[in-house]
């Protein structure tokens, strides 16, 4: 069967014929993009708008170029300087977008389920580039299109995830998008910042870093928000780092083929030190360059199909 | 003018049912419960097959007026009060300004005799501007016409504010009533904490915030040999902590909402606004204990909790949304269908639980169908079944979870100090 969806809201009402479609068509952009000439007619007529409510710099940035590398008319809306700082509704937003004529609508927003709002409200393809603590579909994908590059399945991989579950999008997109294709996933963090009832949904919660990371095929850091110690949820960043943190010696506990990967942006010496990001196992370069492909080959999916 | 409503099946409200019998309505009171009363009405009801019931009541509200009529106000209100089969409704005091003073309580009371279709008892609030500082003027708000005290959605945080509140208003014969949550614990939650609030990444809300404060409350009315009643009571650990007090003797009783024994937190999947109410819809756990309370005896009472909003406020982001559902029009049907056709309660157990108890509670008339009382009656015809359309609420609030669902249990006629105030053959 096809790709068929109309919008791309989560990894978790997402198939896996799905989402291995999405993978195998991202391959074909990453051949395209390491070409000199990075130019394709695929999305050619086609209008793609960003819509940002929160500041990005990769998801934003790779939907922009993703959408010119292939043709398309690109444009981008931040909430600071449209009619939203003058109280506009999202609904009324995206009609209004929609009317002038977009075939997709890439959102990112602080709220969790806003996009599945604007997806229900407008005609245009929706795709959600972050709401608020749900999910983070185009980063879990190209997180998965990078395990793949790698290794040659992800079937029976240990995958740890590391930092704040709680507030990640980016953890709720890889458990659900992973645990689909088979992978093992185990968690570690301060259990202020892990989500409630989270072992209902296969994972195996791990009752400190190194267990969760022993063995692991691959590492997923995440990112941890300054603002959480101010709101109680940590007594300190030091602590963080010390126990939570990933450095050479945790390191040594996992696979030696090991990936390490970070969506972005990092804060250095709090989750992760330098040197591993900047390791021999850090694939957090590559990511960014699979994040282009994977979003060239969702925009190419979703305007293929469409009808008039 | 007379009214009879002939060959129903009679529930008193005080342990009689009468089969194939005819209610005599004069003057706005009910003269008599006999055989062969038609021929001396003006006006007659056939209720054959139907079910003839003490005006139902509801104890916690909210009618908007003054302050956010665009939501509801008392005209349309009552009115979907009516077409919900309450004959009384007590209005909580969450108004711009507050119900939190004699004035304001005789102006709700003046509005409702002049633009209301039902009986309206105002709440008043326990605190100045419902902010948890400084007590209301209980003995003159009591005088005027409030039947209870609540601050609502804002619940007195100081426990000692709490205490001095609950003795001062025993002395007036004032209930109050409490809105438990602790909005510390709250925190930005917007809907329960558990499974699905982890897969749907919405910030959820503790258990906790409810059942401290149930604790609390239960606590002070303990010591202080003080009455409370606890609003809408979601959760398994609030009806445990009410049941162990009402075996020890404290003066506590409680409600339940419909929604909290007829939906759960799955229902949020989607993201649907309508689902956002407060408390918030929780599991399925929760739903069976709460029906265990209502069948035991531990949840005295099912309110609506009606809380109507415009649909700007809920066509939002979830976290930005209204809380509430509009529950008057859909009561009766989700309580029968869930709470009787399940084996759960007797439909005379269900009756008393939504007119003779909490007019007990609350200390107003109703509830009881005896000649010589006002005619308060509602018909219902329990084997109907129909598909709930809030395209058709009276109210204005359209926000509702239970829109397209099928339920069993329909109000027929709503009867109001002998005057017909809703028919449902004039609904259609």
């Amino acid at each position: 069967m096809a790709f068929m969806q109309k919008d791309i809201l989560g990894l978790r009402t997402l198939n896996q014929e799905d989402i291995l479609e999405i993978l195998d068509t991202a391959k074909l952009m990453k051949y395209i993009l390491e070409q000199n000439n990075k130019k394709t007619p695929h999305l050619q007529g086609k209008s793609i708008v960003n819509l940002f409510y929160e500041n990005s710099t990769r998801t934003r940035l790779s939907f922009e170029l993703a959408s010119k590398y292939m043709s398309a008319s690109a444009a981008n809306l931040s909430s600071t300087s449209s009619s939203v700082a003058k109280g506009e509704n999202l609904i009324d937003t995206c009609r209004t977008i929609e009317r002038m004529g977009a075939d997709v609508i890439v959102i990112r927003h602080p709220m969790s389920g806003a996009a599945h709002m604007v997806a229900r409200h407008v005609k245009s393809a929706v795709i959600n580039a972050g709401d608020g603590m749900n999910e983070h579909p185009t980063q879990g994908l190209l997180d998965i299109f990078t395990i793949r590059e790698s290794k040659s399945a992800v079937q029976g991989l240990k995958v740890a995830i590391i930092g704040d579950i709680y507030h990640s999008r980016v953890a709720r997109s890889n458990i659900w998008g992973l645990s689909k294709l088979g992978a093992k996933i185990t968690i570690a963090g301060p259990s202020t910042l892990l989500p409630p009832e989270l072992g209902k949904t296969g994972v195996t919660i791990c009752g400190s870093v190194e267990e969760a990371i022993e063995d692991a095929d691959v590492i997923i850091v995440l990112r941890l928000q300054k603002e959480r110690q101010q709101k109680g949820l940590l007594p300190s960043l030091r602590e963080y780092s010390q126990i939570f943190g990933l450095n050479k010696e945790r390191l040594a506990l996992a696979k030696k083929d090991v990936l390490i990967m970070h969506p972005g942006p990092i804060n250095r010496g709090i989750e992760i030190t330098s040197e591993i990001a900047d390791g021999i196992h850090s694939q957090i370069e590559d990511q960014v360059t699979n994040g282009v492909a994977v979003r060239m080959a969702l925009l190419y999916l979703l305007t293929r199909q469409r009808r008039k | 003018m007379s009214l009879c409503i002939r060959n129903g099946n009679i529930i008193d409200g005080e342990g009689i049912v009468f089969h194939n019998k005819d209610i005599l309505i004069k003057n706005n009171l009910i003269v008599d419960i006999n055989t062969n009363l038609a021929h001396k009405a003006d006006r007659i009801i056939d209720a054959s097959n139907l079910w003839v019931l003490p005006g139902l009541i509801d104890a916690h509200c909210h009618l908007r007026e003054p302050g956010f009529e665009y939501k509801e106000d008392i005209s349309s209100g009552t009115a979907s009060a009516a077409a919900g089969g309450f004959t009384s409704i007590a209005c909580m005091p969450n108004t711009l300004p507050a119900i939190d003073n004699a004035a304001m309580v005789e102006y709700i009371k003046k509005k409702a005799a002049t633009q209301g279709i039902v009986r309206v008892y105002p709440i008043g609030a326990i605190t100045l501007g419902r902010e948890g500082k400084t007590m209301v003027e209980m003995g003159e708000m009591k005088e005027a016409g409030a039947v209870a005290l609540s601050d609502d959605g804002d619940p007195v945080v100081d426990p000692n504010t709490m205490r001095l509140a609950l003795e001062y208003a025993k002395q007036f014969g004032l209930l109050l009533i409490s809105h438990c949550e602790d909005k510390s614990l709250v925190a930005q939650g917007v809907m329960n904490e558990g499974y699905m609030s982890t897969l749907l990444g919405l910030k959820g809300i503790s258990r906790a915030a409810e059942e401290v404060m149930v604790a609390r409350d239960i606590i002070l009315s303990e010591i202080t040999a003080c009455p409370i009643h606890i609003a809408h009571v979601s959760t398994k650990g609030a009806v445990d902590i009410i049941r162990q007090a009402k075996s020890r003797g404290v003066p506590v009783t409680c409600e339940t909402a419909p929604h909290y024994f007829s939906a759960t937190d799955e229902w949020v999947e989607g993201y649907d606004t309508n689902t956002k109410v407060n408390p918030p819809l929780r599991t399925e756990e929760d739903l069976v204990a709460i029906k265990e309370g209502l069948k035991d005896g531990t949840i005295d009472i099912i309110a609506t909790d009606h809380a109507p909003h415009h649909r700007d406020e809920k066509e939002v982001e979830y976290d930005m949304a209204a809380s509430g559902i509009s529950g008057f029009e859909t009561a009766f049907s989700l309580s029968y269908t869930h709470l009787v056709e399940t084996g759960i309660l007797s439909l005379e157990e269900l009756v008393a639980k939504l007119s003779s108890i909490p007019a007990k509670i609350l200390g107003i008339p109703g509830g009881v169908l005896k000649a010589g009382l006002p005619a308060d009656i509602t018909i219902v015809d329990i084997n109907r079944e129909y598909e709930v359309d809030r395209d058709h609420f009276y109210s204005k609030g359209k926000n509702t979870p239970f829109h397209g669902k099928r339920l069993k249990g329909k109000i027929a006629y709503t009867i109001v100090g002998g005057k017909i105030v809703y028919d449902e053959e004039d609904a259609k």
